[in-house]
C-alpha cells in the first residue's frame, strides 16, 4: 500500500476549504470543529455516524465539578521546576482568561495542560519520535483560574513533532488544554497553537476547524507586555466556552447542597 | 444570549496519560464501602474493536439526587464524595468506576450519570447519559416517563440505559454495565444541548 502524501492530504484540506468558502450567501459561519474529517485518518472509525441528539440539560448536567486548593498545588502551574534542573528550550509564559459565551469569567476552575518538550518529544511511553527526552521536563501542569477567570503557566515552547497520519506528517507546535466551565455541557479539550506556525495549514487536526476565524481562535498571541526581562517571552490565549444554561448566582452553592427549599 | 464565539475543540490525542489521569481517579468511593457500586464497560469503534486510548469522565449527583459542589476529586480523602471521576481505558478498551447510585434530580425523574468520552480520532468530546436500570436504582415508570428516552426509538434508547451484570466483585455483587460505542451498529446516543448558542 502506498502511503498517503502530504500533497494528497493538503488537496483534501483545500477542497473542503474551497467548498466552505463557496457556501451560499447567508449560510452561517462554522464556529467549531467538524465532527467528521477524513484527512485525520484516525477519525474515520471513531467519529459517530449519527448527529448528536438534542436534549435539554437536566440535573447534574447544569453543574460542573468543583475543584479547590486541595486539588491543585500552585507550583503545578510552573512546568519548568518539576525536575532537578532547568528544562531546555525557550522559557515562555502562557496566560489568558477562561470565559463563558456571555463573557463571564469562569472562576476557580481547573485548567490542565500537557505538551511535548522543546525537541517535540513527549515523556509518554507510546511516543517513539527519536528526539531527546528532557530529564527536567514532564510537560504536564495544572492550575485554578482566579476571580478574573485568569490562568497562567510557565513552561517551555514545545517543538513540532512527526506522527503517522500520512507520510511526512508533522504536528504544529501546540499545548493541549483541558477546561471546565460552570455546566458540564461546556467541557472542552482543545489545543493552543503558536502564531505564524507554517505547519498549521498542513495539519489535519487544526484544519478540521474549517472557518479561518474559528481556527484563529486556537492561536495564541505574542504579547510583549507579558514578556519578562531576562526571563521568558509571553503568550496570551483566552478560551471561550459555550454559553452557560444557568446564570450563576451567589446562592449557587447553597442550592447545590440542597439547603434551599 | 451569548455573543462570544467559542474556542473550537481539538482531539485529546494519544499522549494525555501523564496529564489527565491521577491515582484514585476512578474510585469516587472506596471499593470496599457497603454501598459502593461498579459502573463499567468497553469503548468500541466503528469496526467493533476496543478503543484502548480513550478517556471516560463521570459526573453525577449524590445518593440523595443533589448535585455535589465539593472539591477534592484529585486528592480524595476517602470520605468526601465529589461526584466526579476519570478513567482511561485499558488495553482491552475497558473502563471501570467505583461509585454510588445517584438519586433522581427531581421527583419521579429517572436517575442518570453524565459521561464524557475523549479519544485520539475524536475531534471533539462526546457527551452521553447512563441511566440506572430497573433493579439497580431505576424504575420502569421513571424510565418510561423520561423525555429523552421517550423521544428515541427502542433500539437506540437501549444504548442509554445501563445493564445489570454480576461483575461487581464480592459475593455476587451486581454492577452497572454500559458499553460506549463511538460509531456504527449499536452506536451510543451522543447528546448535544441546543439551547447553547453554539451547540453542546
Ligand atoms: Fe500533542
Amino acid at each position: 500500500m502506498t502511503e498517503t502524501t502530504q500533497a494528497e492530504i493538503s488537496a483534501e484540506i483545500e477542497a473542503e476549504a474551497q467548498a466552505y468558502a463557496a457556501r451560499p450567501a447567508g449560510a452561517p459561519a462554522e464556529t467549531t470543529t467538524r465532527r467528521g474529517w477524513g484527512a485525520y485518518r484516525s477519525s474515520v472509525l471513531r467519529v459517530p455516524s449519527n448527529d448528536p441528539h438534542p436534549v435539554d440539560p437536566e440535573g447534574v448536567e447544569l453543574w460542573a465539578p468543583c475543584f479547590g486548593q486541595r486539588d491543585v498545588d500552585p507550583l503545578e502551574a510552573d512546568l519548568t521546576i518539576q525536575g532537578r534542573g532547568e528544562p531546555l528550550g525557550e522559557r515562555i509564559v502562557v496566560t489568558g482568561r477562561v470565559l463563558d459565551g456571555d463573557g463571564r469569567p469562569v472562576r476557580g476552575q481547573l485548567v490542565e495542560v500537557w505538551q511535548a518538550n522543546a525537541s517535540g518529544r513527549y515523556v509518554h511511553q507510546r511516543d517513539q519520535h527519536p528526539a531527546p527526552l528532557d530529564p527536567h521536563f514532564t510537560g504536564t501542569g495544572r492550575c485554578l483560574t482566579d476571580d478574573d477567570g485568569t490562568y497562567r503557566f510557565t513552561t517551555v515552547k514545545p517543538g513540532p513533532y512527526p506522527w503517522r497520519n500520512h507520510r511526512n506528517a508533522w504536528r504544529p507546535a501546540h499545548v493541549h488544554f483541558s477546561l471546565f466551565g460552570t455546566d458540564f455541557t461546556q467541557r472542552l479539550v482543545t489545543q493552543m497553537y503558536f502564531p505564524g506556525d507554517p505547519l498549521m495549514g498542513l495539519d489535519p487536526i487544526a484544519t478540521a476547524v474549517v472557518d479561518p476565524a474559528a481556527r484563529a481562535r486556537m492561536v495564541a498571541t505574542y504579547d510583549h507586555d507579558l514578556t519578562e526581562p531576562e526571563w521568558a517571552t509571553g503568550y496570551r490565549w483566552d478560551v471561550v466556552l459555550t454559553g452557560s444554561h444557568r446564570t450563576p448566582r451567589e446562592d449557587d452553592l447553597a442550592a447545590a447542597l440542597g439547603e434551599e427549599a | 444570549m451569548s455573543d462570544l464565539p467559542p474556542t473550537p475543540g481539538q482531539t485529546v490525542g494519544p499522549f494525555f496519560h501523564d496529564a489527565l489521569p491521577w491515582t484514585g481517579d476512578a474510585a469516587l468511593v472506596p471499593p470496599g464501602r457497603a454501598d459502593a457500586v461498579r459502573l463499567h464497560g468497553v469503548v468500541r469503534d466503528g469496526a467493533g474493536d476496543p478503543v484502548p486510548d480513550a478517556l471516560v469522565e463521570l459526573w453525577q449527583a449524590g445518593q440523595d439526587g443533589r448535585v455535589v459542589q465539593r472539591p477534592g476529586s484529585l486528592h480524595r480523602d476517602g470520605h468526601t464524595f465529589t461526584g466526579f471521576g476519570r478513567c482511561a481505558t485499558d488495553r482491552a478498551g475497558s473502563y471501570s468506576f467505583t461509585t454510588v447510585l445517584p438519586g433522581a434530580h427531581a421527583e419521579g425523574a429517572a436517575p442518570f450519570v453524565s459521561l464524557t468520552v475523549f479519544a485520539r480520532g475524536l475531534l471533539h468530546r462526546l457527551l452521553t447519559r447512563a441511566y440506572l436500570p430497573v433493579g439497580l436504582g431505576g424504575t420502569a415508570e421513571a424510565l418510561a416517563a423520561d423525555p429523552l428516552l421517550a423521544g428515541l426509538d427502542p433500539g437506540r434508547r437501549a444504548t442509554l440505559v445501563c445493564e445489570v451484570d454480576d461483575d461487581g466483585g464480592g459475593a455476587g455483587g451486581q454492577a452497572l454495565r454500559r458499553d460506549l460505542v463511538l460509531q456504527g451498529p449499536g452506536e451510543t446516543v451522543w447528546l448535544t444541548y441546543p439551547r447553547l448558542p453554539h451547540g453542546g
